[in-house]
């Protein structure tokens, strides 16, 4: 977060419900506070509601239930257009029968500010986007990374305090994808603006933003730091969304506070850490990312736990070795190792055991 | 044109050539009618056929004297600057009142919309003489029978289905995420309207206000009905004209009718184009 700025609660959703036809809910309780400067992505899979919850936002579709506010004021009952609040649409909806400077105006326009000003406006907002000769051309004669561009120095150039973005940089190839995340992000932080960016690919998530929420079926699973998000997700459903996991069933027979005895489906017995399961003999999905199971024995730490495992399948990726074992069980556990030059290549059928500290096993709701 | 394939069966060459001369003969019967009218209407004699001159292009068979009797005679004067005053009224109520029903009836939240839309294209649909008569008594009652007002309201009655189809039929396209854009923006729904919405649907609005103007300027039934002597428009005359007084002035009349027309869909087809390529809809 922002520490320059003030208010931890610039955006507040509190209790907001939608339901687009008065029976399903889309988005069901949905509480959440953004902080002036703060940038917030909405993760989630195809369906979760969060194009839903900027719409709303934004003004275009009204909360069933619960109250939306901006900077402190309740804002269902005002207009769109009075909200002041930028806006990147997935389809860019640039104006195709206007120019890239007309384009840019527009807002100013309508807001009364003089020619002279317009003008200056739309140039340091061009330039900032790295724009600045385009200005005489028409959407359709730039490519999807200029429209993109031209969209975000639209969103920008009133100079909102708030942003809104849906899925922005779905359409562009990877490359320029990167690049754009790494400009949209420089700018928002320079500008200071709040910004709400709504995406599914997780990598955009991680490394854009100041905090992450996690959608799923209209709810928020977790809202954390991108870190704490991959190391410590709170429930089954996050550990699973975001980044590769790998999982084992259990069932717990010891639990304290901070720690836990799981016996696996197989019989073997393990350590773990108890994330959100709540009693003895509850079920349980234990979750150990692919890069902390670590393969050398003399690496392994000595409270470490190991476990025999067969390797099934070994797959050079370049950067890393991927290795699929059997393990208690699960035919889909993956490793992932660093190609260096002593690391060692498995082949398939060969027995190995492997190891993790407990730390890294977290037992989560099954 | 395509050519036909070496491999084509017999049935598809006779197809091929059989659409070709259902397609001339088509435009024959269409285009024939129009095209004879133009030379005749420069026959020097007061005669509706070809003269023996005319088809020897013995320059003294033709002449300019129908063109002059059209634009000298208040016979024809008269019903030339009816015509002139009622069309573009009925158009304009026509494209505003069409407009505004195609932008409301396009919108998701609008309840019995196929209803509505049924009714509005009623009159396009209803045989001429059938509306035509209801009119009459309708506007009879309300004391507009007779009136410069009550021919504007009835051709723009009949013009506004045009204008409801071509809209609608343009709006189908159009991103609704550009209104939300420009709300997003700061315009309020009026700005929006004029400044986004309107300038992407106009080769809809013009080309539906195209046909209400034509519909307006060549309808001779419902004016018959709904008109008096005071608002005897171009075809009433046309149509007496034809009964009474047999002078081909009538066909002098029809050829510059013919003329605007052409014109005014030229025009259009250019207006057409030049959006199209603003909205970067075809290469530049
Ligand atoms: N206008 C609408 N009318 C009815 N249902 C809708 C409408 N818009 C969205 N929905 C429903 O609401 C749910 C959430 O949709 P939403 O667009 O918010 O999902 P999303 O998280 O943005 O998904 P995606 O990642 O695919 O964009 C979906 O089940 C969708 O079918
Ligand atoms: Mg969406």
């Amino acid at each position: 977060m922002n520490a320059s700025s003030g208010s931890e609660n610039f955006v507040v959703f509190d209790r907001v419900q939608k339901s687009y036809d008065g029976e399903t809910l889309v988005v069901k309780d949905l509480n959440l506070s953004i902080g002036q400067g703060e940038f917030l992505t909405m993760l989630g899979p195809s369906g979760s509601g969060k194009t839903t919850c900027l719409m709303m936002l934004a003004g275009f579709e009204t909360a069933t239930h619960g109250e939306i506010l901006l900077d402190g004021q309740p804002i269902n009952n005002i207009p769109p257009h009075k909200r002041g609040i930028g806006m990147v649409f997935q389809n860019y909806a640039l104006f195709p029968h206007m120019t890239v400077a007309e384009n840019l105006a527009f807002p100013l326009q309508v807001r009364k500010i003089g020619k002279s000003d317009q003008e200056a406006k739309v140039k340091r907002a061009l330039d900032m986007v790295q724009m600045g000769d385009f200005g005489g051309r028409r959407p359709a004669q730039l490519s999807g990374g200029q429209q993109q561009r031209i969209a975000l120095a639209r969103a920008l150039v009133f100079e909102p305090e708030l942003v809104l973005m849906d899925e922005p940089l779905g359409a562009l190839d990877k490359q320029l994808r990167e690049h754009m995340q790494f400009e949209i992000t420089n700018l928002a932080h320079q500008l200071g603006i709040t910004t709400v960016y709504v995406t599914h690919d997780q990598t955009e998530a991680l490394t854009m933003s100041d905090r992450v929420a996690v959608f799923d079926d209209g709810r928020i699973q977790q809202l954390a730091p991108p870190d704490q998000l991959y190391e410590a997700p709170e429930n089954s459903f996050v550990a699973q969304f975001i980044g590769e996991n790998n999982t084992l069933m259990g069932t717990v027979k010891e639990m304290s506070d901070d720690a836990a005895v799981v016996q696996l489906d197989d019989g073997e017995v393990i350590d773990a850490v108890p994330v959100n399961v709540k009693k003895v003999g509850d079920r349980t999905l234990i979750s150990i990312r692919p890069e902390r199971v670590e393969i050398d024995k003399n690496r392994l730490h000595p409270e470490a736990h190991t476990i025999k495992a067969e390797v099934l399948e070994f797959i050079y990726m370049g950067d890393i070795y991927r290795t699929r074992l059997r393990v208690a069980g699960n035919d889909n556990f993956v490793i992932k190792t660093r190609n260096a030059p002593d690391q060692r290549r498995m082949t398939p059928g060969e027995q190995i055991e492997i190891g993790w500290r407990p730390q890294d096993c977290r037992a989560l709701d099954a | 044109m395509s050519s036909l394939p070496p491999y084509a069966t017999t049935g598809q060459r006779i197809w091929f050539y059989g659409f070709r001369v259902i397609c001339g003969l088509i435009f024959f019967f269409l285009i024939a009618p129009i095209i004879t009218i133009i030379p005749l209407s420069f026959n020097a004699e007061n005669f509706f056929t070809f003269t023996p001159g005319m088809l020897a292009l013995d320059p003294e068979a033709y002449s300019l004297q129908h063109y002059r009797d059209f634009f000298t005679n208040p016979n024809w004067q008269q019903p030339l600057w009816n015509s002139i005053k009622i069309a573009p009224m009925a158009t304009f109520l026509s494209v505003s009142l069409g407009t505004l029903a195609a932008i409301g009836l396009s919108q998701s939240h609008v309840p019995f919309k196929g209803a509505i839309m049924a009714i509005l294209i009623s009159p396009m649909i209803v045989p001429l003489i059938i509306s035509a008569a209801g009119m009459y008594f309708f506007y009879s009652r309300i004391g507009l029978q007779g009136t410069y007002l009550g021919v504007v309201l009835a051709h723009a009655a009949l013009g506004i289905p045009f204008v409801i189809i071509t809209v609608t039929a343009t709006l189908v396209g159009f991103d609704r995420s550009l209104t939300r854009a420009a709300a997003n923006l700061g315009a309020d729904p009026v700005t929006t309207f004029f400044r986004v919405q309107m300038p992407l649907i106009l080769p809809g609005v013009i080309s539906g206000g195209l046909f209400a103007f034509i519909t307006s300027f060549d309808e001779v039934v419902v004016v018959l009905f709904v008109g008096s002597a005071g608002q005897k428009t171009l075809p009433w005359q046309m149509f007496t004209g034809l009964r009474e007084q047999i002078s081909p002035t009538i066909l002098a009349a029809a050829t510059i009718l013919v003329s605007i027309s052409v014109v005014l869909l030229a025009t259009v087809e250019i207006l057409r184009r030049r959006s199209e390529r603003l909205r970067g809809m075809s290469p530049q």
